[in-house]
Parts: C-alpha cells; sequence; structure tokens
C-alpha cells in the first residue's frame, strides 16, 4: 500500500481507478479521463495534487540561497505573493527538479517541488542551506488542491467568504496570497485559469466537498497528463532529468543569465553548452494520420533518426495525437514517427497544442 | 466487478467470442480489458479476408494510456470488421460485448472454440490477477 493524501477517502467513494504514483496511491480516473479533460476545458475540474511537496524556506539566507540554487532569478520576486517557475540544476546543468518558488516575504519563500523527487531534492537543498541562516520546514500537514478550467475562479470564489474572495479575486496570475489557513495561489498545469490551494490536512476533504457539491468535476492524473501537454508543460523525469539541460528541454527561457554575476549551480555547464551551439531542440509534433504516440518512439528526417519523443499522448481538445520531442536543430517543418515498424508524418509545430480551450493549429 | 456473460467463450489475452448463427465467431475485447486500458482513442483493424492462426496479432487497441495487441482467439479468416469504430473508438468502453465488437472471423475448425474458456474460467482468471 502506498501513501495516502487526506482526500483518499473521497477518491474511493468518488469510484476513482487507484494507481501507484512514486510511492502514492492517487486517482487516474474516476471514469473517463477523456470526459475530466473536456470538462477541464469547457468548465472546471478539482485535481488532488496533494502528493507534491511543499517546503517553506525561512531566514535572511533564504533569498541567497535560491539565488544559489535555482536557475531563474528569485531577485525577479520584488511584490509578496509573486511565483516563478524554475529548475534547480545539478553542477553539470542537468535538472534536479522543476519547481515553482513563491516569495512570501523578505524572509520567507515557499517552494513546490514534485513528489517524485522529494528525498533527492530535499537532501540537496538542505546540504547546500547548512552555509545559510536559513529554516527548511516540510509541509507535509498542508494538502494541495487545483481547480482549473474557465469557470474554476468563479466556483472557488463562491465558497469563500467575502474577504478571502476578495484577497482571490484580486490575484493577478502566478501571484499567490494567504488567506486565514488557506493559500491560495494562481497558477497551474493545464493551460487554463484557475487556482492551485494549500489548505490543513484536517480542512481538505470539506474544501474538496465544497468544491464537489459547486458542481467541479473531480479530474485524475490521466486527465492532467494530457491536459499539461496540450498546454506545453514539461513533465520532469520524462521531458527532463539530470542528464538533460534546460537547453534542450525547451525551458531555456527559464533559465536567467542576467546578471551574468550570479553564480547558480550549474551556469558554467550550461554556459559552455549554450556557446558549443547545436544543441538539439525541443518541439511539438502533431501526428497527421490516425494512431497514438508515445514516450520514446524515434523520430526520423529522409536521412535518417534525428530524437525521440520524451511525452506521447492523445490530445482530447486536437483530437489527434501529439507529443513532445527532442531532435536535432535542424528538424525540418515534417518528419515521421516510427509507430510498431511504420514511419508516419508528423508536423513540428511550436507548444502549447492548446491554449484556454482553443487548439492553436487549426489547419493540421 | 467486471461484467462477464455467461454465453461468451474467452481467451486469456481478454478477448471475448460469440458463436454467430452461420458458423462465423464475432470477437472483441472483455470488459475487464476495456477497463485495465481505460478511454480508447485509436483501433487498428486488420484486412477482411486475410488469414489468422489463433495467438496471432490482428489488431491494435489504443487507449490513452498504453497500447495493446489485439490477439487472435482462434485460426481461420477474417470476414468482417468493425468500421464505425475508426471514428468511435471508444465504442469498446461503453459497449464491449455488444455495439464494440471488433472482428469477424469463419474459423478453420469450429472444435477450437472448444478449447477456450468459459465464463467461470475467465472470471477465476482476473480474480487470479488483480491480486
Amino acid at each position: 500500500m502506498g501513501k495516502h493524501t487526506p482526500l483518499y477517502d473521497s477518491h474511493v467513494a468518488l469510484g476513482a481507478k487507484i494507481v501507484d504514483f512514486s510511492g502514492w496511491d492517487m486517482p487516474l480516473h474516476y471514469g473517463s479521463q477523456i470526459d475530466e479533460h473536456h470538462q477541464v476545458r469547457s468548465d472546471a475540474g478539482l485535481f488532488d495534487v496533494s502528493h507534491m511537496t511543499i517546503v517553506d524556506m525561512h531566514g535572511g539566507g533564504v533569498r541567497p540561497l535560491l539565488r544559489l540554487l535555482l536557475a531563474n532569478n528569485v531577485d525577479k520576486l520584488e511584490r509578496p505573493g509573486k511565483a516563478i517557475y524554475t529548475c534547480m540544476l545539478n553542477e553539470q546543468g542537468g535538472v534536479i527538479d522543476d519547481l515553482i518558488v513563491y516569495f512570501m516575504n523578505k524572509d520567507h519563500f515557499r517552494v513546490v517541488f514534485n513528489a517524485g523527487t522529494r528525498d533527492k531534492v530535499l537532501s540537496w537543498v538542505r546540504e547546500h542551506a547548512a552555509k545559510y541562516p536559513v529554516e527548511i520546514v516540510e509541509r507535509d500537514d498542508l494538502a494541495m488542491i487545483a481547480v482549473q478550467g474557465p469557470n474554476a475562479r468563479d466556483k472557488v470564489h463562491a465558497i469563500l467568504d467575502e474577504k478571502s474572495r476578495h484577497s482571490a479575486a484580486g490575484l493577478a496570475p502566478f501571484y499567490a496570497v494567504q488567506v486565514g489557513d488557506l493559500f491560495v495561489s494562481r497558477t497551474g498545469y493545464t493551460g487554463e485559469d484557475g487556482y492551485e490551494l494549500m489548505v490543513p490536512n484536517d480542512q481538505a476533504p470539506q474544501i474538496w466537498q465544497r468544491l464537489l457539491d459547486q458542481g467541479v468535476k473531480p479530474c485524475g492524473l490521466g486527465a492532467r497528463d494530457t491536459l499539461r501537454l496540450e498546454a506545453g508543460m514539461n513533465l520532469y523525469g520524462t521531458d527532463m532529468d539530470e542528464t538533460t539541460t534546460p537547453l534542450e528541454s525547451g525551458l531555456g527561457w527559464t533559465v536567467a543569465w542576467e546578471p551574468t554575476d550570479r553564480d547558480f549551480i550549474g551556469r558554467a555547464a550550461l554556459e559552455q553548452r549554450r556557446d558549443n551551439g547545436a544543441l538539439p531542440i525541443w518541439v511539438g509534433l502533431v501526428l497527421t494520420d490516425k494512431g497514438v504516440l508515445r514516450n520514446h518512439q524515434p523520430v526520423y528526417n529522409d536521412s535518417g533518426q534525428i530524437g525521440e519523443i520524451t511525452s506521447g499522448s492523445f490530445s482530447p481538445t486536437l483530437g489527434k495525437a501529439i507529443a513532445f520531442a527532442r531532435v536535432s536543430h535542424d528538424t525540418p517543418a515534417h518528419c515521421q514517427v516510427e509507430i510498431r515498424g511504420r514511419r508516419l508524418p508528423t508536423k513540428v509545430v511550436k507548444p502549447p497544442f492548446v491554449r484556454h480551450g482553443k487548439s492553436r493549429f487549426n489547419d493540421i | 466487478m467486471s461484467n462477464v456473460p455467461d454465453n461468451l467463450k474467452y481467451k486469456q489475452t481478454h478477448e471475448w467470442v460469440e458463436s454467430l448463427n452461420d458458423g462465423s465467431v464475432r470477437i472483441g475485447i472483455t470488459d475487464h480489458a476495456q477497463d485495465l486500458l481505460g478511454d480508447m482513442v485509436y483501433i487498428e483493424l486488420p484486412e477482411v479476408g486475410r488469414k489468422v492462426k489463433a495467438g496471432e496479432e490482428c489488431g491494435v487497441v489504443e487507449s490513452v494510456k498504453a497500447a495493446s495487441d489485439l490477439y487472435s482467439p482462434i485460426s481461420g479468416e477474417i470476414t468482417a470488421v468493425n468500421e464505425a469504430l475508426a471514428t468511435q473508438p471508444e465504442t469498446p468502453n461503453k459497449d464491449p460485448y455488444g455495439e464494440g465488437w471488433i472482428l469477424c472471423i469463419k474459423p478453420d475448425d469450429p472444435a477450437e472454440l472448444n478449447g477456450l474458456m468459459n465464463a467461470q474460467a475467465y472470471r477465476d482468471l482476473i480474480a487470479s490477477e488483480s491480486h
């Protein structure tokens, strides 16, 4: 038996198909992952993401520590509540994890890591934190619920008291606010508007139920994966890991090269790779034929193999198979993917595939 | 609990076989199989007229989650395929034993059907696989 979130009993009661995810017993779907996907694109869906690792860092040394640990620059965070997405790199520039860091106040940052990287990430952070006046607090006492979709924010507002609603409604994208026991963040992993809520474990089932009562449908990890794929968002361990850098994972935009004297871990290795040129690129693929693209399928041009798929699946919104692939820098606009020994034509596109419920590729 | 109709025969690779009046058989995947696979998005059908041996691959069923080969439960000639699955691959999720049928085969040797599992044997199989 794996670890259970505070919402496990609710998942079982809702008829979820439970699967192991990094040691957690999590809902894959509650009947149909495609229906759940469409629910998020058209209305609002509810996700239990309590398996993710929430860490609070307190003390005067937090900002210098994060300047060292993260490839993006926390000095971009000037207003309390503002968040950024970033990678944390090893000395070789490989990705230890991707994460969101929130600036709460001068001496307090909150970081949300993946579930599967928990142990290595905490030991890496603690090892480097030893030289700084910093207190690291794992927030196992908090559950996390994502509410995503065009109507998601309204549905959350409906269960908040007036003061909390006012604070939440005033949030710009990628900002968060603490209102009483509830941490409300205007972030997500679906390409839709919405919130991620962090709440004390004992209050999570009640908030979950109140959102269900608002008509928000529960969605599992299956829909979460196809939603993030359509939205052009990387999955750690699949699209990038310790053997790949952000530069060949479509995450170059998250690396803050300026100021040049900020010597974050992995910087020297990244600069070397960047300056050597001819790095593989990370692209989107749309299969023009019928079939489904899958992780690790090889990608070809006319002269041979040029890369492979890092994440592939079926896009419910496009009704076609889509994928991310790491391919040679001179990849043409059309290439082929080998599926069961046959090479099928695919179109190379720039992710995201879907934005705010609409396909960006109506011509495919 | 999965639906396992008493009037059908089964193969351990999770196909069901229904004997039709004209001597051919209709084949699909079981309720248990569709439940394991989840939402189906693509079904690759074989050519009508193709000869297959028992255990031979004769199609692919792809869900959002995974691709799964379809194996012919018996030897014979493929006499029909369910063309509607090309545009509605989700049909076996909704009606695995009815509208979600996949293909028909004219068996080389009708006695081969006696070697397939009955409903109780298949129920026992899926119960043992889930433990």
